[in-house]
């Protein structure tokens, strides 16, 4: 059924990453995801990957979610993993024919698998943690500064706002009319590529009807309600940095000058 | 003999998830053929869920749906043919209209079912005129009719398949006092004139008993009653913790009742109210004119 489908995968809950300022999270996560990728050494990098698993233990999330969200890339990462082995510099340690395997293509497909799922793992954080609205909130907070070169950020957000808000109400339109459908005989199931695509005229005809009708009354409900726009619009929630926000941010900043300097006087993992 | 039939029929939604739930349990039920069912029960009492496995479009969990005795299930490949017999019109039916006028979107299910362009034109006319549409309107798009008008577009269009049994979900919903009547009379034309076995979803008891002759009473997912109506109704203070209430008909004459006058004690819609008043009032009248005298 579609909606199994999980969408924006929110995970309520009162972890403290639940508690953590989306916008802090949101900062954090791109940080975490460079250094992941700026990791010379294996020390470094399995540091970092410590600190991304102490954000998975901390957020209290079910460890089977994360597992179930990194299934769809699991082929990305082995094929990525597998494609580097053959791409090492250096002596060969191992030939057969035309494929020479090196050192350093063992150790570079071993980060690129590790630091893919990491990457995942980290992104898994900030979506299972942050509800959309919070996650649309920060987006708006952070991108402000561009409104001084007239990007409609306010504008952005609503309408993120409003497609993440619509996402499951669209899905369950979806399901009513092809029961519906269903229900007068329309075939869905089987029939080639033309008769697949040809049968779910009776489906997306109806939908987009009914997108446009929706559209048209939030519309009106909104410009009821005097919405105009950004301007001088003041919210309900204001975001505020609390004292886990402030430590998360000193530990970080602290983690960072000690990454830079390992990374430096380490040796790193890919001999040139 | 029955034509539709249902032996221990559960379904659970999300099974081996942590948001498992059973919708319907261990139902049995046997509705005959030429019967005319309404269906009731609180929002969430599982009857959407019930009759959705009634025509094959949910596959149940366990237990069977016999159609004329035979499991629909037994082939699923041919699981279109029954949806073709047990005709099924949803909630807010027009929201599925899509062709580009009328008479096309009446003809998709007959269509569907393979008969020919003559054949299927012949049913939806017939349908059309079943559910009172104007000739004008056949030609129209159906998105330029009027509410109440394409609620009956979409009816026709299940109609016009000649189903054995008719199963409609809350037909009257959002319709003003008018189209609501004027709905519901067709219905019972329908069942009238064809034959047809109706099941009827409604929340609300005054339109079930203006027209059924078998009330089902879902709660929590069981079959919590099933008998003719005027029984059904009998036992309303059974129906209450259920979230549901008897016509206010059904009431003030059992109020009548316990006060002492002399009227039956099951009464299911106005018209039966009205026959039963009349001949009491007739009666007082003659005696005060004889305490007169």
């Amino acid at each position: 059924m579609l909606s199994d489908v999980t969408m924006g995968q929110f995970f309520p809950g009162k972890s403290v990453m639940h508690r953590l300022d989306p916008r802090i999270k949101m900062c954090l996560t791109v940080y975490f995801i460079v250094l992941i990728f700026c990791s010379k050494n294996f020390v470094t990098l399995g540091a970092t990957i410590l600190m991304s698993l102490l954000g998975v233990v901390l957020s209290k999330v079910p460890l089977k979610l994360y597992l179930k969200s990194m299934k769809p890339i699991l082929f990305i990462v082995v094929f990525t993993g597998v494609l580097n082995l053959f791409y090492g510099t250096g002596d060969p340690i191992f030939t057969l024919g035309f494929i020479h395997i090196t050192r350093n293509g063992i150790v570079n497909s071993i980060m690129i698998a590790v630091r893919i799922v990491v990457l995942i793992l980290i992104s898994s954080i900030l979506t299972f943690t942050t509800s959309p609205t919070q996650l649309t909130d920060a987006i708006e907070r952070l991108l402000k500064p561009l409104a001084l070169l007239h990007v409609p950020v306010h504008e952005f957000a609503m309408m993120m706002t409003i497609a993440l808000r619509f996402v499951p109400t669209l899905l369950e339109e979806t399901e009513k009319i092809m029961a519906a459908q269903k229900a007068r005989g329309a075939d869905m199931e089987s029939g080639g590529l033309m008769q697949r695509i040809k049968a779910l005229i009776p489906v997306l005809i109806p939908l987009f009807v009914s997108a446009f009708r929706r559209a048209f009354d939030l519309a009106t409900a909104m410009e009821s309600r005097c919405y105009h726009g950004g301007e001088g619009r003041t919210k309900m929630k204001v975001l505020h940095l609390s004292k886990v926000d402030y430590i998360t941010l000193i530990v970080c900043v602290l983690y960072l000058a000690a990454f830079i300097t390992a990374n430096i006087l380490l040796p790193a993992a890919i001999v040139r | 003999m029955a034509i539709l039939e249902t032996k221990n029929l559960t379904y659970t939604y999300g099974v081996g998830t942590p948001f498992e739930k059973t919708a319907v349990e261990n139902v049995n039920l046997s509705v005959e053929k030429g019967a005319f069912v309404g269906v009731i029960g609180h929002t969430g009492s599982g009857k959407s869920t019930l009759i959705q496995m009634l025509n094959g479009l949910i596959r149940p969990t366990s237990g069977q749906v016999l159609l004329n005795g035979e499991d629909i299930w037994a082939k699923p490949k041919e699981i279109r043919r029954v949806r073709f017999q047990v005709g099924m019109v949803f909630q807010y039916p027009e929201y599925q209209l899509f062709e580009e006028t009328v008479i096309k979107d009446i003809m998709f299910g007959p269509k569907n079912m393979g008969l020919s362009d003559e054949e299927a034109l012949k049913r939806a006319k017939e349908a059309a005129h079943f559910t009172d549409l104007k000739p004008e309107l056949l030609e129209k798009s159906p998105f330029e009719l009027s509410g109440g008008e394409k609620r009956r577009a979409a009816i026709a269009g299940v109609i016009a398949m000649d189903p054995e049994v008719l199963i409609l979900d809350e037909p009257a919903a959002g319709l003003d006092p008018k189209g609501r009547d004027v709905i519901l009379a067709q219905i019972s034309e329908y069942h009238r004139q064809r034959g047809n076995t109706i099941l009827l979803v409604s929340h609300s008891m005054e339109d079930i008993g203006r027209v059924a002759d078998r009330v089902l009473v879902m709660n929590n997912a069981h079959a919590e009653m099933y008998d003719e109506t005027r029984a059904v109704f009998s036992r309303g203070e059974l129906l209450e913790p259920m979230g549901l209430r008897l016509p206010q008909i059904t009431s003030i004459m059992r109020r009548l009742r316990k006060m002492g006058l002399p009227v039956s004690e099951t009464v299911l819609n106005v018209d039966e109210a009205v026959m039963e008043l009349l001949p009491l009032l007739k009666k007082r009248k003659e005696e005060d004119k004889n305490h007169a005298i």
